[in-house]
C-alpha cells in the first residue's frame, strides 16, 4: 500500500474497522520491507517466529496489526538500524538525551523524511487551519545550528516551522526571554491570530515564569489571539505540581492565552504526532496508532486501564520502526466517539515508567534544574 | 558580473521593482542557497546540501517577500524543484514568468 494514498485521507476520518483494514495492509508491507532489507530486523522478527509465509496471513480478518511485532524503542540508541543503503541517508535525527545518556539515532532517506513532514502537516492542520501564521518560538535559535544532525528538538521546531511566518525566537542562546524581541513580534502582528511554539519545560520555565514576574512589574503580554502548540514531556512540572489544567488556567490568566495543544510524540516516529484536542484528550491520527499494552501479559488493554504504549506509524521506510514499544505508561480513553468528531483512539499519558530513562525535549533539559 | 552588482547595490530599493519575476525567482535561489545560477536549472529539493528542510524555508521566505505573496503550507511541500516552484507560483499566485 503506497503512502501517497494514505495521504489522501482525511486524518481522523476512519473509524475502527476501516482502520484496522488500512493500517494492517500498509503495516505488514513495511514489515516484509524491513524484514527483506535490514539483517538486524530479520533475526529478531525470525526469532518470534515470524516469516514471509506467515506475514501473508496478515490480512485485516485473520491477522491484524495488533499481532506484528514490535520493538522496544530503546533499541535504537544501542543498535545503528537501516532498511536503505548508507548512500540513500540523508539526514540522521538524534533523540533527547540527558548528559551522558545514549542517544537514539533514526536515519531517513529521502522519501520518508517527505513523508513525515507531509503527515505532520495534515495532522496540525486540522486543529490549527492549514492558513499559516507569524510564529513565536519558545526557545532559542542555536538549536537548528546543525542542519545535518538534527536533535528532536530541532526537529520539532523545524516541523512546526511550515506553518510559521515570519519566525521569530522568544529566548536569546542563554534561554533568556528576548523582551524586546517579543514586544516587536507583537506589535507587528497585532490583532493577527499567532502560533506560539515550544517544549513544556521551556515554556514553562523561560517564559511562563518572565510573563508572571514582568506582570508584577506592570509589563503584560497580551497573547489572547494566540494558539499554542506545545510537547515534549511534562515529567518537571508534575513534580512541581503542575497538572495541565493548572498550565492553562494560568496561561490564560498570565496573558489571554486559552487555545493551547499539548502532543505526544516521539523523534522514532517523527511526523505521527498525536495533538491534543479541545477536550484535552490526546487522538491518534488515521497514519499511526497507540496500543496499549498490559505489562504483564502484552494483550491490550481494555479502555481505562493503564498499560505500556506501544506506538504504530505508516511511515517509516528507511529504518524499521513502525511498530515500538514506548516506555511510556498510559491509559485508552475511548476510540471514535470524543465528544470532538475525531474518529480513532484518543488516550492520556500517564508517565515514564518506573526506572525507565528520562526522554523527551522537555523532560531532558529539565534534568539540569535538579 | 561585478558590475551588475554594484549596479544593483546603487539603487537600493528600487531594482527588485527593475527586475523581471525570473530575475526575481533566480535571485531568491541564488541568495539563499549561495549557489552559481547556472545550477539551478534541473535542481531538485535536497539536490544540494544547502536546500535541506530549512534551507527550504528560507528559500520560501525569500520568495515570498519577493513576489508579495504567502504560499499554503501544501505548495510548500509540493515545492521539490526549481522548474516547480516556477508552475506552482504561476498557477497559484499570478507570478508570471
Amino acid at each position: 500500500m503506497e503512502y501517497e494514498k494514505i495521504l489522501d485521507i482525511a486524518p481522523y476520518s476512519l473509524d475502527k474497522e476501516a482502520k484496522i483494514q488500512c493500517m494492517t495492509k500498509r503495516q505488514a508491507d513495511l514489515t516484509l520491507h524491513h524484514f527483506r532489507n535490514c539483517e538486524a530486523y530479520r533475526r529478531m522478527a525470525e526469532s518470534v517466529g515470524l516469516n514471509e509465509q506467515e506475514l501473508q496471513k496478515f490480512d485485516g480478518t485473520e491477522k491484524t496489526y495488533y499481532d506484528l511485532p514490535f520493538l522496544p524503542v530503546r533499541l535504537f540508541k544501542e543498535l545503528d538500524l537501516k532498511s536503505v543503503p548508507d548512500e540513500e541517508i540523508f539526514k540522521t535525527m538524534t533523540s533527547s538525551g540527558t548528559t551522558g545518556q545514549a542517544v537514539s539515532k533514526i536515519y531517513l532517506d529521502r522519501a520518508t523524511a517527505s513523508n513525515q513532514q507531509k503527515t505532520m502537516v495534515k495532522i496540525v492542520s486540522d486543529f490549527t487551519g492549514s492558513s499559516r501564521m507569524p510564529m513565536l518560538i519558545i526557545d532559542c535559535p542555536s538549536v537548528v545550528k546543525n542542519r545535518a544532525m538534527f536533535s528532536a528538538r530541532g526537529a520539532g521546531i523545524l516541523g512546526f516551522s511550515i506553518f510559521g511566518l515570519d519566525k521569530t525566537y522568544a529566548l536569546n542562546d542563554d534561554m533568556q526571554l528576548d523582551i524586546e524581541a517579543v514586544q516587536a513580534f507583537l506589535q507587528k502582528h497585532a490583532g493577527k491570530r499567532i502560533l506560539l511554539f515550544g517544549f513544556t519545560f521551556m515554556i514553562w520555565q523561560h517564559f511562563y515564569q518572565e510573563l508572571v514576574r514582568l506582570k508584577e512589574q506592570g509589563t503584560v503580554f497580551d497573547f489572547s489571539n494566540a494558539v499554542m502548540i506545545h510537547g515534549g514531556g511534562w515529567k518537571k512540572l508534575i513534580s512541581q505540581a503542575v497538572s495541565q489544567e493548572d498550565f492553562k488556567k494560568r496561561f490564560q490568566e498570565v496573558c489571554g492565552l486559552s487555545n493551547i495543544h499539548d502532543y505526544y510524540g516521539m523523534v522514532e516516529q517523527t511526523g505521527c504526532i498525536y495533538m491534543q484536542c479541545e477536550y484535552g484528550h490526546l487522538h491518534a491520527s488515521i497514519f499511526s496508532d497507540v496500543i496499549v499494552r498490559d505489562p504483564v501479559t502484552f494483550a491490550p488493554a481494555p479502555v481505562g486501564e493503564k498499560g505500556i504504549v506501544q506506538v504504530v506509524s505508516m511511515i517509516p521506510q528507511s529504518y524499521p520502526g513502525h511498530s515500538l514499544l514506548t516506555e511510556d505508561e498510559g491509559i485508552l480513553l475511548g476510540e471514535d466517539d470524543c465528544p470532538c468528531g475525531r474518529k480513532g483512539k484518543y488516550f492520556k499519558i500517564l508517565g515514564r515508567l518506573k526506572n525507565a530513562e528520562i526522554r523527551g525535549c522537555s523532560d531532558t533539559y529539565a534534568e539540569k534544574f535538579k | 558580473m561585478a558590475e551588475a552588482k554594484k549596479r544593483k547595490s546603487g539603487r537600493r530599493g528600487s531594482w527588485k521593482k527593475e527586475m523581471t519575476n525570473k530575475e526575481l525567482y533566480v535571485k531568491a535561489f541564488v541568495d539563499a542557497f549561495e549557489v552559481e545560477e547556472s545550477v539551478l536549472p534541473g535542481l531538485e529539493y535536497t539536490g544540494i546540501p544547502a536546500w535541506d528542510s530549512v534551507g527550504h524555508m528560507n528559500l520560501v521566505a525569500m520568495l515570498e517577500d519577493a513576489f508579495d505573496i504567502m504560499m499554503d503550507t501544501d505548495d510548500i511541500i509540493d515545492f521539490n524543484s526549481f522548474e516547480k516552484g516556477m508552475e506552482l507560483l504561476k498557477d497559484h499566485y499570478n507570478v508570471e514568468f
